[in-house]
């Protein structure tokens, strides 16, 4: 290896001789203006996905300062409302999913034996929308009138018929997102049905590669009907339809039949993708192959298909017929098989491993516990007579922010710290790192395990104001919420120092137990790797 | 980083549980209002679902501490640091079968009582009484079928409890100004609806909770056991106000509930006879713009709010507006009838005739509009009849 390793990858030429040819990389801004390398828009996303998060997460702290007593101190009601709204959205379509995208761009062709993705000038234009999208919304919020203010489900009526002017601007936004994502969808799939390396047959893909093959088709099947959602809004309020409204012949509970038939396979766009990271670490950190690879594999293909078929559990409580409640519990529950198969195989890929505890699987392992007690409280939310009392309360909200939070995000933590010595060719700095997972893992438990407690109690979600039996316990989960926040600071301050190229340098391989192919080429990763296609045998 | 091992394998696994441990010795202790588990309720299908839960709650924390056990002893015996070697196992057709259908009988263990539950709840034939609940931004209203009784039902906490300026009662946002009366040990059926966005009608302790659509009708019930007082909250989001909608029913016993009830319909009859003897009369403006601050401040303030600007770009300003400055019978019939697509809501139903005439005479002088208009009963009858 040479010199050049030393600095960040994006920033370096690899100095193969017969890469010489492509080794000039474009300076200054039009370079990332321009990219259509992979590594470059990978790193556009993340970055992107980051500051997102750093926004959203602003959002919560409001949220959280307000919530921090009884009574209203900060912020109006419904400013409180637009800020649930836009943290909401931001998290899903601005952090988890771009981020998701983003390691994508990294590493799926670094694992296949892929140059590039198979779109290039399509890549670069599915990132470059997505600043614009955000611009918008986030701009709503300064009209009159404010943002968005029904929250990110945004039911009919109240985003329809009573919602402010700044609808608009909502739905447009939400029209570039999906956009963007269904174009990175097409992309993923492109890439891996036809740039595979000879021999890296459908069951040798890494799991990683498997599970955004498969999130990216259900990004096609469900953006549409999202895009068709905000439309009919649109058309609602401004244009005198009535898809929603009942004087008309409508129905407001169609709303929640068409955003729910998008909104829970994107449930699993934002958790599948974190499955196939976990299935990489854990392996690595095991120095154990993957236990029962294959099951892997049809398991997330069985949660893909039957997410099509759940959507209506989220809709208990809106008056359906008593045998659609039974149809949608029993196959809610049926979702609970093959999750559990999955943890049950990295469980078993522990087993008789040879562990060790790099900052990766310290991430994995809290991945597996934490998104587990999401996952059994999802269990007890499928039951529809206990659903009854769940339903809108904090206990739905303790539960989706342990699947989203210390499952999508903390995945997305696990990845970033496995691969950025690959991208970067220096290991992180690992004082900070720890810092980084002790104080968000226990911070995170103090934010969001007392919502279980609120929620079983009777305290509602979306709330700018409690009854004072809720008091304690939000002061709690305020100060956990402050402490998560701070915490990621750290992760900023270390992902800096990553960028400014400081750190040991590290090896090909980087971890000792590491297998595939993205582990095979140099330290920083090469601006263009596999030009020549590597046999896999 | 080796050297922690350990550790952190027992801070990863300490902390749930941790947590959970109070929960669990608190229900050991539990009874009624449970400040972090569901409560048992006033119903028999309440007493159910939380049986139900607390069995899911169980077989999920077997659950959890069986997965959790085994890779908690993985992290301990299997660690590089002790000297482990990784096996070289990596699949195994029995054992994959074994974790697929395993969970599979757990869960139809799960669904058998689940679905009988839920049937017993959707069961809402042969009522003895039925109450209309009807939502809208932000109060319920309440109306008893076959009896002539029916009203409005907003949340009694002041303001200055929610700004912080008084203390906070022992019901903050969970009082209203007029609770729903139902009678215990007879079947009560609740039909659901609303007149604007979706509200949902919650009341933990029966188990209820049914979405109020706009348009459409949901039906639910409870047989309430013990005479009592129970509080809930609207349950989804429908707008700004939406924190402070709470319902309070009140349970009595049956013949209670009827002296209650003929009480109610004795004093609605005097209510309209008083409003046809208004018809005829004059207030003052004094006694308008004192009986009209009350009204607006109750109805109106929450949009309008108690300034009357408004919220600029969702809630039009009554200060200074062209409507209330000028034309008087737009402005009556606007809070009669409402503004179709927006959230102005028609208070015709909601209001007395004195009412309306107090509330738009208070509108047309307060806050420097200064019409000196005066408005009487008279007045919006007029405009109600349609002169």
């Amino acid at each position: 290896m040479s010199k050049a390793n030393e600095v960040i990858a994006p920033n370096v030429a690899a100095h193969h001789e017969d890469h010489d040819h492509h080794s000039h990389i474009p300076k200054g801004i039009t370079r990332w203006l321009f990219t259509t390398n992979h590594k470059d828009i990978g790193t556009l996303y993340l970055w992107f996905a980051f500051i997102m998060f750093l926004i959203g997460g602003a959002m919560a702290m409001v949220i959280r300062a307000e919530l921090f007593q009884p009574g209203l101190q900060i912020v109006e009601p419904n400013f409180f409302n637009q800020m649930t709204t836009v943290h909401g959205l931001i998290m899903v379509f601005g952090a988890v999913m771009p981020a998701f995208t983003g390691l994508a761009n990294w590493l799926i062709p670094m694992m296949i034996g892929a140059p590039d993705m198979a779109l290039p000038r399509m890549n670069n234009w599915s990132f470059w929308i997505l600043p614009g999208a955000f611009l918008i919304l986030l701009s709503s919020l300064f009209l009159e009138g404010g943002g968005p203010a029904f929250g990110w489900t945004f039911y009919a009526p109240l985003s329809t018929t009573y919602s402010g002017d700044s609808t608009a601007l909502f739905v447009f936004s939400v029209h570039i997102m999906g956009i963007s994502s269904i174009m990175g969808a097409i992309n993923v799939i492109v890439t891996i049905f036809n740039m595979r390396a000879p021999g890296m047959t459908w069951m040798k893909m890494p799991l990683f590669v498997w599970t955004w093959l498969i999130t990216a088709f259900l990004l096609i099947a469900v953006m549409p009907v999202l895009a068709g959602a905000v439309t009919m809004v649109l058309t609602d309020k401004f244009f005198g339809t009535s898809f929603f409204d009942a004087a008309g012949g409508g129905d407001p509970v169609m709303f929640q039949h068409i955003f729910w038939f998008f909104g829970h396979p994107e449930v699993y766009i934002m958790i599948l993708p974190a499955f196939g990271i976990i299935s990489q670490i854990v392996p690595t950190f095991s120095r154990k192959k993957l236990f029962g690879y294959a099951s892997m594999v049809y398991a997330t293909g069985s949660i893909a298909l039957l997410s099509f078929v759940v959507w209506a559990h989220h809709m208990f409580t809106t008056g359906m017929p008593v045998y659609m409640e039974m149809f949608f519990m029993f196959a809610t529950m049926l979702i609970s098989v093959p999750t559990g198969v999955k943890v049950f195989n990295w469980v078993a890929t522990m087993w008789r491993g040879s562990l060790t505890f790099e900052m990766p699987m310290m991430f994995a392992i809290a991945f597996i516990v934490l998104f587990t007690i999401g996952g059994l409280s999802g269990l007890m939310l499928a039951i529809v007579p206990v659903d009854f009392q769940y339903h809108d309360t904090y206990f739905v909200v303790a539960h989706f922010h342990y699947v989203l939070v210390t499952g999508a995000i903390f995945s997305i933590m696990a990845a970033v710290y496995y691969w950025l010595p690959k991208w970067t060719g220096k290991m992180y700095h690992t004082g900070l790192a720890k810092w980084h997972f002790w104080c968000s893992l226990v911070s995170v438990n103090v934010l969001f395990f007392p919502m279980h407690f609120v929620g079983l109690a009777g305290m509602p979600r979306r709330i700018p104001d409690y009854a004072l039996q809720f008091a304690d316990f939000n002061k709690w989960i305020s100060l956990g919420g402050f402490a998560f926040g701070l915490s990621q600071l750290i992760f900023l301050a270390l992902l800096i120092k990553a960028c400014k190229k400081q750190g040991e340098p590290v090896s090909s391989q980087v971890w000792e137990g590491a297998e595939g192919l993205e582990w095979e080429i140099p330290s920083p990763a090469p601006y263009h790797t596999f030009e020549t296609p590597p046999v896999v045998k | 980083m080796k050297r922690i091992t350990s550790h952190v394998a027992k801070g990863l696994f300490g902390l749930p549980f941790l947590l959970t441990s109070p929960l669990l010795l608190a229900e050991v202790a539990s009874g009624e209002g449970s400040s972090i588990n569901l409560r048992r309720g006033a119903t028999d299908i309440s007493g159910q679902v939380y049986d139900l839960h607390m069995l899911m709650f169980f077989i999920c924390i077997a659950i959890a501490v069986a997965v959790f056990g085994v890779m908690f002893a993985s992290m301990y015996l299997h660690r590089k640091s002790r000297g482990a070697k990784p096996a070289h196992f990596h699949e195994n057709v029995k054992v994959e079968i074994a974790w697929t259908v395993v969970p599979f009988i757990i869960l139809i263990v799960m669904a058998i009582p689940a679905a009988k539950t839920l049937i017993a709840m959707e069961d809402t034939s042969e009522p003895d009484l039925t109450v209309v609940v009807t939502g809208s931004q932000w109060k319920w209203h309440y109306r008893y079928m076959d009896r002539d009784v029916e009203f409005y039902s907003l949340m009694a906490t002041q303001r200055e409890q929610i700004e912080n300026k008084f203390e906070k009662g022992a019901n903050y946002l969970l009082e209203v100004d007029r609770p729903l009366v139902i009678p215990t040990g007879q079947k009560v059926r609740f039909l659901i609806t609303s007149d604007d966005v979706i509200h949902s009608w919650w009341v933990p302790d029966f188990a209820v909770k049914k979405d109020a659509n706009p348009g459409f009708i949901n039906e639910s019930w409870a047989k309430v056991n013990d005479p009592g007082i129970y509080r809930g909250q609207c349950a989804e989001l429908c707008g700004k106000d939406h924190g402070f909608m709470p319902v309070v029913v009140i349970a009595k016993e049956p013949a209670e509930f009827e002296a209650w009830m003929s009480a109610q319909e004795e004093a609605a009859r005097l209510a309209k006879e008083e409003e046809q003897r208004l018809l005829s009369m004059n207030m003052s403006m004094d006694e308008l713009m004192h009986e009209g601050k009350r009204v607006y401040n109750a109805t109106c303030a929450a949009c309008h709010m108690p300034n009357g600007e408004g919220l600029p770009g969702v809630f039009p300003a009554l200060k200074g507006s062209q409507m209330v400055l000028e034309d008087q019978a737009a402005h009556i019939d606007i809070v009669l009838n409402g503004k179709t697509g927006t959230a102005m809501q028609a208070f015709g139903k909601m209001l007395s005739l004195k009412d309306i005439a107090a509330v738009v005479t208070y509108e047309r002088n307060a806050w420097g509009n200064n019409t000196g208009d005066m408005v009487q009963a008279k007045d919006v009858n007029a405009v109600v009849n349609g002169n």
